[in-house]
């Protein structure tokens, strides 16, 4: 795929948040907030990142592979791959809808082009990444696995799991990169589960932890995930702390809990579409 | 033993050692075929295998939840993972695992359950599953698989390896009479019987076929014609074969080392009511918990063995 200018993934990332918002309120269901908060890093990765082909293949042998571990990004995934040529973007408007194959959360199921995992259930994506790295890794394919996980997934034993497993294999064709944009369902991470200090938790179970402060600057996102590259095959698993603000993009959305799972009305819709450039044409 | 036995044996061994072998030899024939163990290689029997294909196989410590993702991410990329540990851990431990991940997503993953049921012994009711056939049947897409002896293990091994679908393959570490023919053919889903008869059908799985077999003789010198068959493949049930001997016997008795609830009995009780209503009499595990015991004290203590096969039998007959 040809790299684009900032600016012109830009206009994609604003295009990818109307997505994100006309499916949820379309169906009054979904989560808006986690999705907006990571529409740098999906376009980053979709747009800039990734050799990857969007003429789908599910063993996607020498492709860098895209794992979302927080099933409840849906909207920002689906709407990510349409615009990169997964499946037509008109598709999006079946989100959530009966016989679409847009499930609530992804699932391999109803064979959705760019999805190879059902994720929903918290905590199993690193597992699987690791999986499917392991295998590349046994059929000396060079291409990389990343995976993103919430913040507040952390809090799922299975990640810890596969956290060790990852530093005892010397995992290190994986980057994971955590939404770290301190809100769960429930409220501040703080305040729910305290994570306390991810950085030196990853460090202490082996991993390469680089930090991307500004996660919702898109040129900040590239360069994190740039650094991230450069780090891997040097024998350790490459963790990025991607530091985002949930509801980004949207004045009234940002930085709360509260649209973690519940979707714009009408009237909110209207006001949050007026704050969000349609770039490339609604669905 | 004075009994006229239709199946006899000269050799006892575990089924899990049928499975390492079958495991081994699957790994030779292909080599997409990967192992995952969490920390239990050699109760599994997995040890051979590892020492031929050091670089195909995955110790993962003890953490099934994560060994279930990996044998899923493996899957599909075009592996074929064999992920072993203990019944128990194999299913209840990662339930959710296996729901999302391995069924739900359609995963090439062959879980690979040893020490289950009572027949595991001493180590007591903690590691005595006797419910993961009803969850793992309960799953749509997933291939319920659970083995007699030794040749019949390997054999299911190998077939396993060859099928392309996630399978639940159920196994033990009892030794136990080898009374299957070595390098049988096993067809997934394909009932076998064992011994014709005329006046009840003894559907039996996994260990509890040899008392079936016991059974059957000690039916015989009484006058009583048993039909035994061999339900190996839990799921895909061989409706057919269920159906078709009913038909002739009129009666049947289910027998599994597993609870009443959620088993095989209850399989061909929903197959018999729909179609054939006959009498049906359950052996197997009344909701309860084992304890720690020889497998031979625990299958007669739980009424597991063949004198209560033949009790059923009984029942089945006078009902019908």
């Amino acid at each position: 795929m040809k790299k684009q200018s900032l600016p012109e993934l830009q206009k994609i990332c604003s295009q990818l948040r109307r997505d994100v918002l006309r499916m949820v309120h379309a169906v009054q269901s979904g989560h808006p907030g986690a999705p907006l908060g990571c529409a740098e890093y999906f376009v980053a990765l979709y747009f800039d990142q990734l050799h990857h082909n969007p003429d789908f293949q599910m063993n996607g042998k020498g492709e860098d592979l895209f794992f979302l571990s927080n099933g409840h990004l849906s909207a920002g995934w689906y709407s990510v791959l349409a615009r990169s040529g997964y499946f037509p973007v008109a598709e999006l408007k079946t989100f959530r809808k009966l016989n679409s194959r847009l499930q609530g959360h992804p699932a391999t199921h109803e064979h959705l082009p760019g999805i190879r995992i059902a994720s929903g259930s918290l905590g199993q994506g690193l597992s699987v990444a690791l999986g499917v790295a392991q295998t590349k890794k046994l059929d000396k394919d060079n291409s990389l696995v990343h995976i993103l996980m919430g913040d507040g997934e952390l809090q799922e034993g299975q990640v810890w799991e596969a956290a060790m497993y990852a530093a005892h294999y010397g995992m290190d064709n994986v980057i994971a990169t955590v939404d770290y944009n301190g809100q769960q369902i429930d409220g501040p991470t703080v305040k729910i589960m305290d994570l306390k200090n991810l950085k030196s938790k990853w460090e202490a179970f082996g991993w390469e932890v680089i930090e991307t402060k500004e996660g919702n600057d898109l040129a900040a996102v590239i360069a994190g995930l740039e650094k991230a590259k450069s780090l891997t095959r040097k024998g350790k698993p490459i963790l990025n702390l991607l530091y985002t603000e949930m509801g980004y993009g949207v004045d009234f959305m940002v930085g709360t809990h509260k649209w973690h799972g519940s979707p714009p009305n009408d009237e909110q819709l209207a006001l949050a579409l007026g704050q969000l450039e349609e770039t490339l044409g609604d669905y | 033993m004075s009994l006229d036995l239709k199946y006899t044996y000269t050799e006892k061994k575990d089924t899990r050692s049928g499975f390492g072998d079958g495991f081994l030899e699957a790994g030779r024939k292909n080599p997409n075929v990967v192992g995952l163990c969490a920390d239990l290689i050699g109760s599994l029997k997995m040890g051979d295998f590892q020492k031929e294909f050091p670089d195909r196989f995955f110790q993962t410590g003890i953490a099934e939840a994560n060994m279930i993702g990996l044998a899923a991410g493996m899957a599909l990329g075009g592996k074929i993972p064999f992920a072993g540990t203990f019944a128990n851990f194999a299913t209840g431990r990662v339930y959710d695992q296996i729901r999302q991940s391995v069924a739900y997503s359609d995963k090439n993953v062959k879980i690979c359950a040893s020490h289950a049921g009572l027949t595991l012994g001493e180590d007591g009711a903690t590691h005595q599953i006797l419910e993961d056939l009803g969850m793992m049947k309960m799953l749509p897409h997933m291939t319920v698989i659970n083995p007699c002896d030794y040749n019949q293990t390997k054999a299911a091994t190998l077939a396993i390896a060859e099928y392309e679908g996630p399978v639940y393959l159920r196994f033990g570490r009892p030794s136990w009479p080898i009374f299957t023919p070595a390098n049988q053919k096993f067809e997934i889903g394909k009932a076998w019987k064992m011994i014709d008869g005329k006046d009840v059908t003894i559907f039996a799985t996994g260990h509890l076929v040899w008392e079936a077999v016991v059974a059957e003789a000690m039916l015989r010198e009484e006058g009583i014609h048993a039909e035994v068959i061999n339900i190996h493949t839990i799921k895909p049930l061989d409706t057919e074969a269920i159906l078709e001997s009913v038909k002739k016997t009129g009666c049947a008795v289910s027998a599994e080392e597993h609870q009443l609830n959620g088993g095989l009995g209850d399989s061909i009780a929903q197959t018999l009511i729909r179609h054939n209503p006959a009498p049906l009499e359950y052996v197997g595990v009344n909701d309860s918990f084992g304890e720690s015991g020889t497998p031979t004290q625990l299958l007669e203590k739980y009424g597991l063995n063949a004198e209560n096969i033949v009790k059923a039998a009984k029942r089945a007959l006078a009902r019908k």
